[in-house]
């Protein structure tokens, strides 16, 4: 019960502050002071306040793109382990809901988009449409090697399964995996190098340019979700690729939250030295990503 | 006295009855009473619906299979109808679907407004009807042809109604030409089922050997013949024209059942086979993955909104394939739950098609009967003038991408888990099962493409066009079946534990039993209840976000234009349409679909002249692979063409001269 409740916690409370650690990091690099960890709550608690504009072209539609995004993303959360303990909601073939969720997400955000009339966001939703197709089958073939090492059908049994000893028996294989997974988690929560989430003013955008018509709480719940949803497939990168446990609840926590505090330093590291790809050239990643996805597969299923 | 007249196979029997007269009132009634004719015939379908569902309904929950022997002195020996749980369970789509569809024509095909067309496209959709109750009760070769090429027939006169455009005639040729290749596969399907058992009448259940020799080729037959029907990839070419010009309610029929009477087909074949081999299963497995795949595709790149959704069926054809091939698969590495989750996931997504597919038809008559065009591209913002369409659109669109929480999600979830127990095994049904995993996923993936373009440019957005904006919302006898397909999402995505017991019922009844696995449940295989709980807490959560939202802007919201990328003058048909949208997609399946493009104009100096450009994706199987191969064929063949005369007398020699043939050829 008591995990429970600080699983749900931390879901809603620590999204932000990775964007916050995130933002920090590229500072350091740019040789910054930065904005201090906690901006992203102000920045949320400051639109969350402001009055909003609708576009006279819109529908219900363009009102419940950001509630349905966010709702499905919280609905993730409860599936997903944190650190090695258990998911708050577990079932056989909860995986399936999981990427299924962020998929109905995508739906309304994309739809939100098109409800504007404006071809800068139809352009915007079209790219979604376009990336997350490419990016779907490498989440499953790193659920097919995931349920093959485990045997098991759900979230938990999978990831909890990842450990010390399953990276000595079947390291290749879960090491292909962390690379696949880690460019679908940047490319699905549009960080550099598929998408800048600092700006929306040039044509090589993304998710940005979808939201751009929203304003005011519906824009606070946007930014509240992105970075709900980047915390709970970190949530399950983090599991993949730092798998460690001390068997204590306490200290599981932690090492949790200092995993999760890692990654975000990590992504404002490759946002800090890389730079965006051109947009001919992000598909080519997003399959190359599948291929390493597949070859982890094939390595465990022979 | 009254048991036996409720008893489920009286309510079946009378409910096909029904539907074969339902068109007879309107044949011989005066030009004066069509409209009344044609509301008695849609009262006597509806009534044929109504005792069709609650047979079939009544039969699964308490029924036992019965069995009638009509002792016809044909050379074929006995007719045999029966109805069993499988039958019974495809009975609930066919008058399920067609009550739904000819309310609908009341208001969409109104017999005031096409005085010439209506009376035979009613009594052939009854006829239609009523044929295909017939094939799934047929449990002797003999009927089953003739219910089926009725059937076949009465679709070929739905599909050419408006038979003076010539698009339709050559949809409904083509159409023709396919279901008759076909029927070839079904008269070398039964005389092979004849050498295997030595009777016309259908086998029981798992009581013949899957060895090499005859059975690999019966079900080779079946396999064709039926993915025909069903629609399935590469016999997929007569669907999409054939669906696309009908009229809207008879492409939701043939679309939401008839292609299910292929499924119907081919299961009921293969259970008669017990212990089938590896390559029966991958090979199901394969079709479908490919239909899925290429199908989905091809909707992304239509611009005709009937057409696309046509594609769709097929995509959905290759789900329900792949749910049969996991089930074959089970049988060949002896798991159960692999066999349980593959049938019932196939025969789940039969119903959740045949729903989501028939309201989305629907959905997309009252947009043509509202704007007048099926180009997607013309149209915008009708969600506007017709929000309850476009709301239930919306519905059968999250449902037909397989979206939590409505029924399209429960069936794949139940396909997917069959596959994820397949890939705990060994070899190669392992390998197989493993590789059709991600493309499934892919599928669900385009398929959200294809319906958020479809969605987004037609409901939403402003009019792309002044003479396509939609000016009325659909009337209430539209509107109702609408709801009621629409409802049926809702109801199996919400609580799918409603019928796992009869699902689960259904499958057993074709499945052989493993050894020492026989009780395991569906319940206990996928977790319906946990499904419900997720889809009422998004729901809810999703309700009280609304509920926040509104306070927290009410009072602080003002409207504006659309910001116009610094245009001053911003129009409406410079928003993105349904080809920019599907344009990046198509360029990444271009190597299947072979797009093709038009440019003419020059665009080039400070002062460009007008241009133009054109993107069209055809249907590539057709035009690129049967088309010249067929030419080919008719080139070769040519010199033979001469015993084609034309002339009455000279076939009725060529039967003789063939029959003096046998009749020789018996004495040596």
């Amino acid at each position: 019960m008591m995990n429970c409740i600080i699983h749900i916690t931390l879901a809603l409370v620590m999204p932000p502050l990775l964007l916050g650690v995130i933002g920090k990091t590229k500072a350091a690099f740019a040789g910054r002071v930065g904005a201090p960890f906690l901006q992203p709550y102000f920045d949320i608690y400051r639109l969350l306040r402001k009055g909003t504009v609708f576009s006279t072209t819109t529908s219900w539609v363009f009102r419940a793109g950001p509630i349905v995004a966010l709702s499905t993303t919280a609905v993730a959360a409860l599936l997903v382990p944190f650190g090695a303990h258990p998911s708050p909601i577990s079932f056989n073939g909860d995986m399936i809901l999981y990427a299924y969720l962020f998929a109905l997400g995508r739906f309304f955000t994309m739809a939100a988009a098109l409800d504007t009339g404006s071809s800068f966001e139809g352009m915007g939703s079209a790219r979604e449409a376009t990336y997350s197709c490419l990016a779907e089958p490498t989440l499953f073939f790193a659920l097919i090697t995931l349920s093959r090492l485990s045997s098991s059908t759900t979230l938990t049994g999978m990831l909890s399964n990842v450990s010390g000893g399953a990276w000595l028996y079947a390291g290749a294989s879960l090491l292909l995996l962390v690379g696949g997974m880690f460019i679908v988690l940047l490319s699905e929560n549009c960080r550099i190098p598929f998408d800048d989430p600092n700006t929306h003013l040039e044509l090589t955008m993304i998710h940005e340019v979808m939201v751009l018509d929203h304003s005011g709480p519906a824009f606070a719940l946007i930014q509240y979700g992105a970075s709900m949803k980047l915390f709970v497939l970190g949530a399950f990168f983090i599991q993949l690729a730092l798998p460690f446990a001390t068997g204590n609840p306490l200290a599981d926590w932690g090492v949790f939250i200092c995993s999760m505090l890692l990654l975000a330093i990590v992504i404002g590291v490759v946002e800090s030295v890389m730079a965006r790809l051109r947009l001919v050239r992000v598909p080519q990643l997003l399959v190359a990503a599948t291929i390493l996805a597949a070859f982890s597969t094939l390595l465990v299923i022979r | 006295m009254a048991q036996e007249l409720f008893a489920p196979s009286t309510l079946i029997f009378s409910a096909i009855l029904l539907a074969a007269f339902s068109g007879t009132p309107l044949l011989f009634s005066s030009a004066r009473h069509a409209a009344r004719a044609q509301l008695l015939s849609v009262i006597l379908m509806i009534l044929s619906s109504v005792s069709g569902v609650a047979g079939a309904v009544a039969f699964l929950i308490n029924g036992h299979s019965t069995l009638f022997e009509i002792s016809w002195s044909l050379p074929f020996g006995p007719v045999q109808l029966g109805v069993d749980s499988l039958s019974a369970w495809f009975l609930l789509p066919i008058f399920g679907i067609t009550g739904c569809a000819a309310l609908y024509a009341r208001s969409y095909w109104h017999a005031d407004h096409h005085p010439a067309t209506v009376r035979p496209m009613t009594f052939f959709f009854g006829v239609m009807t009523a044929s295909m109750g017939g094939v799934v009760l047929a449990r002797d070769a003999i009927s089953f042809l003739f219910a089926w090429e009725i059937m076949a027939l009465a679709a070929f006169f739905l599909v050419s109604t408006e038979n003076e455009k010539p698009e339709v005639r050559e949809a409904g040729t083509l159409y023709m030409i396919t279901t008759h290749t076909g029927t070839l596969g079904l008269f070398a399907l039964f005389p092979l089922l004849h050498l295997l058992t030595g009777s016309w009448l259908f086998p029981p259940p798992l009581t013949l050997t899957a060895s090499p020799g005859i059975p690999s080729v019966v079900f080779l037959a079946a396999l064709f013949a039926f993915g025909l029907k069903a629609g399935i990839m590469p016999f997929h070419i007569w669907l999409p024209s054939a669906h696309a010009n009908a009229p809207s309610h008879v492409s939701a029929a043939m679309s939401g059942v008839i292609l299910k009477i292929g499924v119907y087909g081919l299961i009921r074949t293969l259970s008669f086979f017990h212990g089938v081999p590896l390559w029966w299963g991958g090979t199901v497995l394969l079709l479908g993955v490919v239909s899925g795949v290429i199908g989905v595709a091809f909707a992304i790149g239509q611009h005709d909104l009937k057409r696309l959704l046509a594609y769709h069926s097929i995509e959905n054809i290759g789900i329900i394939f792949m749910g049969v091939g996991v089930a074959l698969l089970g049988q060949t590495v002896g798991s159960e739950p692999m066999m349980l989750l593959g049938m019932a996931g196939a025969l789940l997504h039969v119903i959740n098609h045949a729903l989501f597919k028939a309201l989305l038809f629907l959905g997309a008559g009252s947009v043509i009967h509202a704007t007048g065009t099926r180009e997607i591209d013309l149209l915008g913002g009708v969600g506007k003038n017709l929000p309850l369409t476009a709301l239930l659109f919306g519905i059968g669109s999250v449902a037909i991408c397989g979206l939590p929480p409505l029924n399209g999600f429960v069936s794949e979830l139940c396909i997917y888990l069959g596959l994820f127990h397949g890939i705990q095994g060994e070899g190669g049904g392992a390998v197989a099962v493993a590789l059709a995993i991600p493309p499934l996923a892919l599928i669900g993936a385009l398929a959200v493409a294809c319906f958020v373009k479809v969605y987004g440019i037609i409901f939403l957005g402003a009019p792309r066009s002044a003479n396509h904006y939609g000016q009325h919302e659909a009337g209430w006898q539209m509107l109702v079946p609408m709801l009621l397909l629409g409802g049926g999402c809702l109801a199996i995505g919400l609580a799918p534990a409603g019928i796992a017991g009869l699902l689960q019922q259904v499958s057993r009844s074709v499945l052989p039993e493993v050894v020492g696995q026989a009780g395991v449940l569906l319940s206990r295989l996928v977790p319906l209840t946990a499904l419900s709980a997720t889809a009422v807490l998004l729901l809810t959560l999703s309700a009280v976000l609304w509920w926040w939202y509104r306070r927290l802007i009410s009072g602080h919201s003002g409207s504006a234009p659309t910001w116009g990328c610094g245009y001053q003058r911003p129009v409406p048909r410079m928003q993105y349409t349904a080809s920019s949208f599907a344009e990046m997609l198509i360029g990444l399946f271009a190597f299947a679909l072979m797009p093709e493009r038009h440019r003419t104009g020059n665009m080039k100096g400070l002062f460009p002249g007008p241009a133009r450009l054109t993107s069209h994706v055809p249907e590539a199987v057709l035009e690129r692979l049967y088309i010249p191969a067929l030419q080919e064929l008719y080139r070769r063949f040519s010199p033979i063409r001469k015993m084609q005369s034309g002339i009455l007398q000279q076939y009725v020699l060529y039967s003789l001269i063939t029959l003096i043939v046998l009749l020789a050829a018996s004495y040596f």
